[in-house]
This record gives C-alpha cells, sequence and structure tokens, in this order.
C-alpha cells in the first residue's frame, strides 16, 4: 500500500484507539506549549502594551529587536540555552536541563517576541482619534490605555495564536534542552523526529497528521478571531 | 453659579508657523458662539486649547466658578467635552460609545442606560443603538458623537466643525441639534465651522480668528454676515 495512504490508516487507528504512550506525548505537547504560551502572554503583552503606550529612551532599540527575535532560529534559542543550564552552565545549579521546564522556558523565549511585537504594532495602529476621544470624554490616562488595549483586542489575540502555532509547531529548540527522553521529555514533534530516523515512517507521518489536526483547530480559532475584527473595521468602509 | 471661561493672551505655534498670537476672550454667558476662520487660521488649535486637551506656549486658560478660579484637573475635564472633527469612534456598539463617558466615571448600569437611550433619541440613533458605530454614515457617526458628549451634560461643549463633510439632510439634523441643545443645556456651546450659513443658523455670537487673532465681530445677525462674507 502507498506509504501515505498507510500513514492516514494509521493515523487514523492511533487517534481512534488513543494508545496511553501517544495520549501522554500529545498531553506532554500541549503543557508544554500551553504553558510556554501563558507565559509568553502574561509578560510579553504588557511589554507589547507598554512600548505602544509609551515613549521612553532606547523604546525604537527595543522595537527592533523584538522584531529581530520574532525569527529567531528555535536550535539558536535550544543552543544558547543549554549553554545556560549545562552543568558547567552559569544556571547549571538549578537542574533543568532534560526536563519539561527547560522546554517550557526555550518555547517561552520563542513566543515572547511574536506576542510582544504583534501587541505593540496592533496598538500603534489604532486611530490617534480614538485616544484623543477617551480623553475628550474624561477618561484618566490609565482608561485611555485600556481603551486603547479594547481597540486591539482582535490584533492582540490573533498573535497570541500566531505564538502558539509557532510553539506547537517547534522541534528545534526542545530537542537540544528537554533530550526527547520516553515518557519525559517527549513530544509529538521530538517523536516525529526520532520516528523519522528510525525509519519508521508510517508513525510518525501519523503523529504529523495529528500534530496538523491540532494546528489546524488553533488556526481555525485564529481565522475566525481575524475575520470577527476585518468585518467590524470594514464595515465603516 | 455656572462655569465660566477666560482665555488671556494664548500663543501657539507649531514649529516655526505661528498659529495663535494673543487671543483673548470671555465665555461667560450661556449660548452658541461661532468660531469662524479661514482653514489652517487656528480654530481647532483654539478649542482644544480651551478644552484642555493642549497647552498654549504662552497666556491663559483659566475657568471660573462663583468668581473663583477652578483648579485644572480631573474633574474640570469632566465638566467640559470637545466633539472632534473625526468624532474618534470606538470599535463597539453605538450604544457602548455614547455609555463610555458615563461608565468611566463609575455611574451604575440602570442610570446610564437611561440617560444614553435619552441621548440617542435626542440625536434619532436609537434605532441603531445595537449596531456597530464603525458602520454608521458621516453624518450619523457626527450625530452619535454629540450625543456621546451631551449624555455627559457637560457645561462647556465644544463642537469642532459638527457640520463638515456631511450631507445637507444630516447637516440640517445637526444644526436642528444644536439649537435645541441650547434651551436645554443651558451651557456654553463654542462651534468652529467655515461654513457661515451653518453659523447664520445656528450661532448666538460670532467670534472670527485670523492671523491669530480673535475678534468678536457681532451677535449673529444678517448684517455681519454679510460683512463676514465680504472678508471671506
Amino acid at each position: 500500500m502507498n506509504p501515505i495512504l498507510e500513514s492516514f490508516k494509521q493515523a487514523f487507528y492511533l487517534i481512534l484507539h488513543l494508545d496511553r504512550e501517544l495520549l501522554e506525548i500529545i498531553l506532554l505537547s500541549l503543557k508544554v506549549s500551553g504553558t510556554a504560551l501563558a507565559i509568553a502572554t502574561l509578560t510579553g503583552f504588557p511589554a507589547g502594551a507598554l512600548l505602544g503606550l509609551k515613549n521612553f529612551f532606547g523604546r525604537n532599540a527595543i522595537i527592533t529587536l523584538l522584531n529581530t527575535f520574532m525569527g529567531l532560529p528555535p536550535v539558536v534559542v535550544g543552543l544558547f540555552l543549554y549553554l545556560l543550564l549545562s552543568r558547567s552552565g552559569p544556571l547549571g545549579f538549578l537542574s533543568l536541563l532534560y526536563t519539561p521546564s527547560a522546554m517550557i522556558i526555550a518555547q517561552s523565549i520563542l513566543a515572547f517576541p511574536i506576542v510582544a511585537a504583534i501587541t505593540h504594532s496592533s496598538i500603534v495602529k489604532v486611530n490617534p482619534t480614538v485616544k484623543l476621544a477617551a480623553k475628550t470624554l474624561g477618561a484618566t490616562p490609565f482608561q485611555i490605555a485600556l481603551t486603547m488595549i479594547r481597540e486591539t483586542r482582535y490584533g492582540i489575540m490573533a498573535g497570541v495564536c500566531a505564538a502558539l502555532g509557532r510553539v506547537m509547531a517547534e522541534v528545534g529548540a526542545i530537542l537540544i534542552v528537554g533530550g526527547n527522553i520516553a515518557g519525559y521529555t517527549r513530544v509529538m514533534t521530538t517523536t516525529i523526529a526520532l520516528e523519522t530516523d528510525k525509519g519508521n515512517f508510517e508513525l510518525a507521518m501519523a503523529l504529523g497528521i495529528i500534530l496538523l489536526c491540532i494546528s489546524f483547530i488553533i488556526n481555525i480559532i485564529l481565522f475566525s478571531i481575524q475575520k470577527k475584527g476585518t468585518k467590524e473595521s470594514s464595515q465603516w468602509l | 453659579m455656572a462655569l465660566s471661561l477666560i482665555i488671556s493672551n494664548i500663543k501657539k505655534s507649531y514649529k516655526d508657523k505661528k498659529v495663535l498670537d494673543g487671543c483673548s476672550f470671555s465665555f461667560e454667558q450661556s449660548g452658541v458662539y461661532v468660531l469662524m476662520g479661514p482653514n489652517g487660521s487656528g480654530k481647532s488649535t483654539l478649542l482644544r486649547i480651551c478644552a484642555l486637551l493642549e497647552s498654549p506656549d504662552d497666556g491663559e486658560i483659566i475657568y471660573y466658578e462663583d468668581g473663583k478660579v477652578v483648579e485644572n484637573n480631573l474633574n474640570l475635564r469632566r465638566r467640559i467635552t470637545l466633539l472632534l472633527p473625526n468624532i474618534g469612534i470606538f470599535n463597539t456598539t453605538v450604544f457602548k460609545n455614547v455609555a463610555y463617558g458615563l461608565k468611566i466615571r463609575g455611574m451604575n448600569k440602570g442610570e446610564i442606560k437611561e440617560r444614553v437611550e435619552k441621548a440617542l433619541d435626542f440625536v434619532g440613533l436609537l434605532h441603531k443603538k445595537k449596531q456597530n458605530a464603525l458602520s454608521l454614515s458621516s453624518g450619523e457617526a457626527k450625530r452619535m458623537g454629540i450625543a456621546r458628549a451631551i449624555v455627559l451634560e457637560p457645561e462647556f461643549l465644544f463642537l469642532d466643525e459638527p457640520t463638515a463633510s456631511v450631507d445637507q439632510e444630516n447637516t440640517e439634523i445637526i444644526e436642528n441639534i444644536i439649537t435645541q441643545l441650547k434651551q436645554r443645556l443651558n451651557s456654553i456651546i463654542i462651534m468652529a465651522t467655515h461654513d457661515y450659513q451653518s453659523a447664520k443658523r445656528t450661532g448666538d455670537i460670532l467670534l472670527f480668528l485670523e492671523k491669530g487673532k480673535l475678534t468678536r465681530t457681532s451677535v449673529c445677525s444678517e448684517s455681519p454676515f454679510q460683512l463676514l462674507q465680504g472678508m471671506l
């Protein structure tokens, strides 16, 4: 049988039977990426909002850095983190290397610039009249900031979804700092890499299909958010 | 006693361009003051300065009440409001746009609903309260902007070009709203416009801004407008 068709068949078999080991891999993937996204959102959103709302020395340099870091190669992040967390590294005493925590840190570093940069760019794109209008209606500086953030809610939400897409599909960094230890740090993307190395293409492909399905769901959410925002914005054209 | 405003020797420049060059006036009587002048004469700048949104380079903006100076703070800013030429519509429903000023003042939901619906009814937009405000026509958007301002019952209402880029039908509606506001609010309404016909229909006191100087032409009547027409 065609290996691609065989992969689909196996993917459906795996999904239907949900083998315990596979379920653990999927759950760990979601846990690592979900936690990393939460950390990146909790830090990236205020950072992006601050950059969008306040003018301070060094702001432009930070924005340029963030935009550059949006395209950070995961293996570089993995290598950098490996050197920091390895036993001889400055943070070696934390014993985090080859743990899910190290994977979360790596993915947080990758997702942070995406959330922060998209939040910043969404806020600066808000019509300046909106800010002035809030002021004319008696808003305090804090209320004005909240209004600006509210106006950019669709852009920010799309940024968070984009960051989730990035971390879910990431393999380089978590392979280096996680080590792909079965039952401990093995996630979907690292399993795909491993099974491909072993020549076990059907299983690798099947996992790829499951990963694709998860990404597809994320993209449906992203699309519906963007569609809603676009619909509202285009109504006045 | 009501709030009054005295502006004294206001000067404002942008880069090397002098926009306002010693404007002085006292706004004490309630009614509609119409501020006229050619494009770029500084009407909007003067309104923004009077509405405490911008600081002058020189001169003083002093609000008085009972013969005492009112401190320039959030409380004072919440007693005055300015309708911007582009409104500044929030990406939400018409109702929430109008409710914004009341909500940030911490008013309860019941009172907000009552006051917003009353204001929307006044400008003829109650039937559109659930519609997204960005989908309104430019005339309707201006009317919503007026509702958003009058719902706050400001003691000073600044209107910056309320009938600019608006069709004839909506211009008439807006002028009618301003005329009714005079009786209803008993406030001081200061309106900038370069449309002297509109000024004639709605204004009580005419002010003319040219070359950075503010001059009171006369109480609006046929003759001063003819004079003004000649000046334009």
